[in-house]
């Protein structure tokens, strides 16, 4: 257990220092003038040459991603015209933009991020695994025909055809929900659910028509299982052997790829957000990406790479915690 | 009383085209207290018979027609609930394969309390009492403590006995068992054959044995089904059917089976002249405390240690022992598939252990392998007549219709058609693409050539074919040949000298007499007296024999 | 390596009959699932349009990039007038709200947009996954540790994240669709490459690997001759299984402003208009979206239908005319698989009967 939180540890720092190199190779061979950028056009050429020294812009660019990872580990002292700003530890830096701490904005957009991530998830998982058991163990009835249809419509769906027409039929031609402002949860928790409402909708059913294929193959993988036969053959009841014998085996893949999604959800439902305007991390990081702002950009892509490894690793324990079999290394 | 009763049994499978019968017109009746043992190669049908009489088709798409009455209900014609009540409270089954047989989630106690519960209204601590008692019955050591553990932390012996231990859990009056023992070691399978037979004797079961074994058959029942093609081909009292046959392919069924209680006609039958093993040929391959590692650090496996052996020119030593014995490994080794960790293989004298691949290459075509497995030791998407000219093209000798000639060649002289050159390894029988790697092992003209289980994986018949067929050739060529396998009859068949192994050493070497007919050591002769024979008598002293409380003690099995 | 060189190694490996699993048993299996063949259909047919995409324009008269102001009720917000969009004679399928563009043309060039990028992206996936995969199974230890680890990374990147990240810094001046593929290929080799990577460890420790080691062949003569053509089958599997999943990312980039740039017409920059046009010209949004819809629909059935029809085990619960020797077979086939790599040397010959 040990060894295998230590080899995850340094996995996971690997991706992540490879994800903050590639980023800053990448921002620092592009086009465009940081300095420039955070000081707006009506600078002068002086002014911006001193705000490019002031953030180190002159550095090669090792030397400004040392300082970088310096801030993460021991935090970072910036000078304003005023004073010093101090970024504690975890310190992703300052927004060339906005001079705001990306730790601050990251704090801001975190909450729509997580409400619209949670929400979709027990959506998605309630009605995928629902759909795949059903069509499982309705195995060549109507009802297995109509879900495997219902299934294939949701995979080819991308979620932003979801949600435009969930849009078109909600708000446009029904009428029945107002167009979706998101209202943080702290408000008011009614509005907050009546307005992530079709979010959550849009993206479960296409997560949802994923889930349904893949529990409906692993119920069906299980249920052709030796020993599943074993207790056919000792009279045990249909239900009690999928109840008590299959539906572990069979949701174990299910629950270990929904903490992958879900960490991959919490950096990305760029598409949702953006479709539906709700300001999180995906919003976010659309925008500066647009703006040039690169700590914006990589801090971002740092908690989402972040919440990625951390998803990987729940999903490792989940496997080994279902089955002892499986050796964590 | 007459318990089971079968008649005109058809069961197909559809296949899309033309539905193949796997059991057509099948008839038989069990009484109570009595064991049939139904025997048969594969694809006899066999295992389909016996699903049949739970009803195991239903829902799978096969079709069954005929009649199957167990205890008075018609199977065929049964309601589901009817059905549920007769499986395991009338008839339990004892699957083959004990490991997926049991749900690796849950522990083996609560799994045979869940059985015991579906017929017997009891509570759950009285099922799980009754759990621990079935288990101690079948001989577990320390059952209420290894009731709690689960299926993976159990032997494969101890698992086939927790199977029989949920078997009987149920009380049931027939016990049918498919294939009991064909997973397990020769010494663990006569504990499991021994616990039946007790079983049997003292609960008073009748029992359904299928099995491929005739061996172990023999020793275990009263009568004898044998069955070929779906239909049975002879069918009376197991003494009369194995000594007078009356059906051609009894017979051959029978001579077919290596006896390891008989020196044999050997197959392997050296050029006449040379006073005894010990004096023939030069020493062609030497291996010199060979060791090999598996794994890294705490995890190192140590699969051989310490093996010392000769193979002389035209000889062939057979390398005898359990799985997990470490004898795959040294055969491995002897041709350097596998990279010796210590130790040293002399041939003609030259250490090279240790030569690299480019050095080791032409060296390559004078020690060769044929391997266990008829399926994955063939490229499926190659030519059978692609895979034999192989080392010829790697070599680069020949001219291709040079190749191509030889490779028909040696197609002929494995008793295959010259013109299946250009035939894929799936138009082959198991049998047939044995001999194809025969072929290709031949084709470089190799001095020694190590067989790897060549015939686990066949039929007895076509088993037998292909061992006289390896001697022939060996005759005729003056080939040398390390036979490796885990059945000791068909190495005694074959082989002048034998090694046996355990836990990775050479325990025992001498020449095939001496060691069948006075093992020294202790492990040899557990061996030897585990393995089963076709004769009755022989097979019930060997039974007493194993009972007894010996000074020598039987192998323990292996954990694992 | 190409799937078409891989497949050309195929049959050089394989001589000259046909192999097992040759193409034209892939047909037959493929030919008797439905839904795999309709989606081959559509596929055709998307294909044809993409790359007739101006003749079409010509025949129905218009182009892209005109706007046709006159057409649009500026009163009402610049929505067309007339019914569905204003669909008329001269556009079949109407005009594009707010700019009055002929929609039929920027459907049709879509496609090729669409269909365009996801082939180079999904060539790039399995070119760089396979190399990747096919190093990290052929190499040593510490090359497979190195390789894998790399992989390990790419699988984790959230793609489309990085992919925006990389899309904005280029400058504008690169072709926008060549880039988008160019990114995605860069970007989502790394399940391709653990495939391959698990079939290569796989083939090795099989014993006609082995054979051909013992037959004096050189690492790469075994793996050319050997390993190569077993990966054909499982490369064109999830290179079917990719490509929809390309033709999404590209309409969700596009979606987001930052794939394709205007003029260049895409189903899903057109989507992104729409959503804002939504509860003014509805039938402006549901034509890219059908489209859309229907093309990943179909590539997703025709990769169910190529997966079943190459996978011999699956493909042996289709009702196909094989025999049954053939079936059974492949039934052992994966089998023999497990057991080698347990290497359980003692396993019997077992009953195949009763089970199968």
């Amino acid at each position: 257990m040990a060894r295998f939180a230590v080899r995850r540890l340094l996995q996971a720092v690997l991706v992540l220092l490879v994800l903050a190199a590639v980023l800053y190779a990448v921002f620092y061979l592009a086009p465009g003038d940081a300095a420039r950028l955070a000081c707006g056009p009506k600078c002068s050429t002086a002014t911006v040459a001193q705000i490019r020294e002031q953030m180190g812009l002159n550095d090669p660019v090792y030397v400004q991603f040392w300082h970088f990872l310096q801030g993460i580990l021991a935090g970072h002292d910036y000078s304003t015209g005023a004073g010093t700003l101090h970024c504690a530890a975890p310190c992703l830096g300052q927004s060339y933009r906005t001079g705001d701490l990306v730790s601050h904005i990251i704090a801001e957009r975190l909450p729509a991020t997580a409400s619209l991530a949670l929400g979709a998830m027990v959506l998605w998982l309630a009605i995928g695994i629902g759909t795949g058991l059903l069509s499982a163990l309705r195995r060549g009835t109507i009802v297995e025909r109509l879900l495997t249809g219902f299934t294939l419509v949701g995979v080819a769906t991308p979620v932003f055809i979801t949600g435009i027409l969930l849009l078109l039929l909600f708000c446009s031609w029904l009428q029945w929900l107002p167009y979706p402002t998101y209202v943080p949860l702290t408000d008011d928790p009614q509005q907050w659910a009546w307005n992530l409402l079709l979010p959550w909708l849009a993206l479960a059913l296409v997560e949802a028509a994923k889930y349904a294929r893949l529990t409906r193959s692993s119920m069906l993988e299980t249920l052709a299982e030796d020993h599943i036969r074993t207790f056919r053959a000792y009279g045990v009841r249909e239900g009690a052997i999928v109840r008590r014998h299959a539906l572990r085996g069979a949701l174990t893949p299910v629950i270990a790829l929904s903490a992958l999604d879900l960490g991959t959800m919490f950096g990305g439902a760029l598409l949702t957000e953006t479709l539906f305007g709700i300001p999180g991390l995906g919003q976010q990081l659309v925008q500066s990406v647009q703006l040039k702002d690169l700590p914006v950009v990589v801090g971002i892509v740092l908690v989402m790479g972040l919440a990625v490894v951390v998803a990987n690793a729940v999903a490792d324990v989940v496997y080994a915690v279902a089955d002892r079999r499986v050796v964590l290394t | 009383m007459t318990l089971v009763e079968v008649s005109d049994l058809r069961v197909e499978f559809p296949t899309g085209g033309a539905a193949v019968p796997a059991v057509d017109g099948l008839g038989f009746t069990l009484d109570e207290g009595e064991a049939l043992g139904l025997v048969g190669e594969s694809g006899s049908g066999k295992s389909a018979t016996a699903y049949a009489l739970l009803g195991l088709h239903r829902g799978t798409g096969a079709r069954v027609s005929g009649t199957v009455r167990v205890a008075g209900t018609d199977v065929l014609a049964a309601s589901d609930e009817e059905l549920r009540r007769l499986r395991g409270r009338v008839a339990a089954m004892v699957f083959q394969d004990p490991l997926s047989s049991l749900d690796p989630y849950y522990a083996v106690g609560d799994q045979i309390a869940e059985v015991h519960r579906v017929h017997h209204r009891v509570s759950r601590a009285a099922a799980r009492a009754r759990a621990v008692e079935v288990l101690r019955r079948v001989g577990i050591p320390d059952a209420a403590r290894r009731a709690r553990s689960r299926p993976h932390e159990f032997s494969g012996g101890m698992r086939q006995r927790a199977l029989i231990a949920m078997a009987l859990a149920c009380e049931p009056r027939v016990l049918i068992a498919d294939e009991p023992t064909t997973a397990l070691d020769v010494t663990v399978q006569a504990q499991i054959l021994d616990l039946l037979h007790e079983l049997r004797s003292e609960e008073g079961l009748a029992l359904l044995l299928v099995t491929h074994d005739l061996g172990v058959a023999a020793g275990n029942v009263d009568r004898l089904l044998v069955m070929r093609n779906g239909s049975a081909v002879e069918h009376g009292p197991v003494a009369e059917v194995l000594r007078a046959p009356e059906h051609a392919y009894t017979r051959a069924l029978v001579t077919a089976v290596p006896q390891v209680d008989a020196a044999p006609d050997r197959v392997s039958a050296q050029p006449a002249a040379g006073p005894g093993p010990s004096g023939r040929g030069e020493v062609l391959l030497e291996a010199v405390g060979l060791r090999r590692e598996f794994g890294r650090g705490r995890n190192t496996v140590v699969a051989v240690q310490d093996a010392t052996f000769t193979v002389r020119a035209g000889e062939t030593v057979g390398v005898v022992g359990e799985s997990g014995s470490g004898k795959t490994t040294l055969g491995r080794m002897l041709v350097r598939l596998l990279d010796p960790t210590a130790g040293e293989i002399r041939y003609r004298g030259r250490d090279i252990s240790s030569l690299g691949d480019r050095a080791l290459r032409p060296l390559r075509r004078e020690l060769q392998m044929v391997f266990q497995d008829p399926v994955s030791s063939l490229n499926p998407r190659r030519s059978i007549g692609e895979s034999i000219a192989d080392p010829l093209r790697a070599a680069g000798e020949l001219t291709d219709k040079a190749v191509v000639t030889k490779v028909k060649d040696l197609l002929e002289r494995v008793g295959l058609e010259p013109d299946w050159y250009h035939r894929y390894p799936h138009e082959f029988s198991g049998g047939q693409r044995q001999r194809v790697g025969i072929a290709r092992a031949l084709a470089p003209d190799p001095k020694l050539v190590v067989c790897d289980e060549p015939v686990s994986a066949l039929d007895v018949t076509t088993q037998a074919q292909v061992v006289s067929l390896l001697g022939e050739l060996q005759r005729d060529l003056g080939l040398s040949l390390v036979f490796v396998a885990h059945d000791l009859a068909v190495v005694r068949q074959v082989s002048d000298r034998v090694a046996v192994m355990r836990d990775g050493r050479i325990v025992e070497t001498g020449t095939v007499d001496e060691v069948y007919e006075s093992p020294q050591d202790p492990y040899t002769k557990g061996l030897l007296a585990a393995v089963p024979v076709l004769d009755q008598a022989e097979s019930a002293a060997r039974r007493e024999a194993r009972r007894a409380p010996d000074e020598t003690p039987a192998p323990a099995p292996r954990v694992g | 390596m190409t799937v078409e060189t891989l497949s050309a190694l195929d049959g050089a490996a394989g001589g000259a009959a046909a192999p097992p699993a040759g193409a034209r048993q892939i047909w037959r299996r493929l030919r008797v699932q439905r839904a795999a063949l309709a989606g081959g259909v559509v596929i055709v047919l998307l294909v044809l349009v993409a790359l007739a995409a101006p003749l079409f324009a010509a025949v129905e008269g218009q182009d892209t990039t005109t706007y046709h102001s006159g057409l649009l009720n500026s009163a009402a917000g610049a929505v067309p007038y007339g019914s569905f969009g204003g669909v008329s004679a001269q556009h079949w399928l109407g005009i594009e709200p707010g700019t009055g563009r002929d929609l039929f043309a920027r459907l049709v060039y879509g496609a090729r947009t669409s269909l365009g990028v996801a082939i180079g992206a999904t060539v790039l996936q399995v070119l760089i996954g396979s190399a990747f995969g096919l190093a990290a199974g052929l190499g040593n230890r510490f090359a497979d540790g190195l390789l894998s680890r790399i992989t390990d990374v790419f699988v984790t990147l959230p793609a489309l994240v990085f992919a925006i990240a990389l899309l904005a810094v280029v400058p504008s001046g690169f072709p926008r669709p060549v880039l988008l593929a160019l990114v995605l290929g860069l970007i989502s080799w790394g399940s391709i490459a653990k495939i391959v990577r698990v079939q290569v460890l796989a083939q090795k420790s099989l014993d006609y690997v082995a054979a051909s080691r013992l037959a004096g062949s050189s690492t790469w003569r075994t793996a050319r001759r050997e390993l190569l053509p077993s990966l054909v089958a499982p490369v064109l599997t999830y290179a079917a299984i990719l490509l929809p999943s390309n033709i999404t990312s590209e309409a969700g980039l596009s979606f987001l402003g930052i794939g394709v740039n205007p003029p260049t017409s895409s189903w899903g920059q057109m989507l992104s208009t729409a959503s804002t046009w939504y509860q003014a010209d509805s039938a402006y949004v549901l034509l890219p979206a059908a489209l859309l819809f229907a093309t990943v629909l179909a590539f997703t059935v025709f990769a169910d239908g190529i997966r079943v029809a190459l996978d011999p085990r699956a493909a042996s619960r289709l009702r196909v005319g094989t025999k049954r020797r053939e079936r059974v077979a492949a039934v052992p086939a994966g089998a023999a698989a497990d057991t080698a790599a347990v290497a359980v040397p003692d396993a019997a010959s077992d009953d195949e009967d009763g089970t199968a």
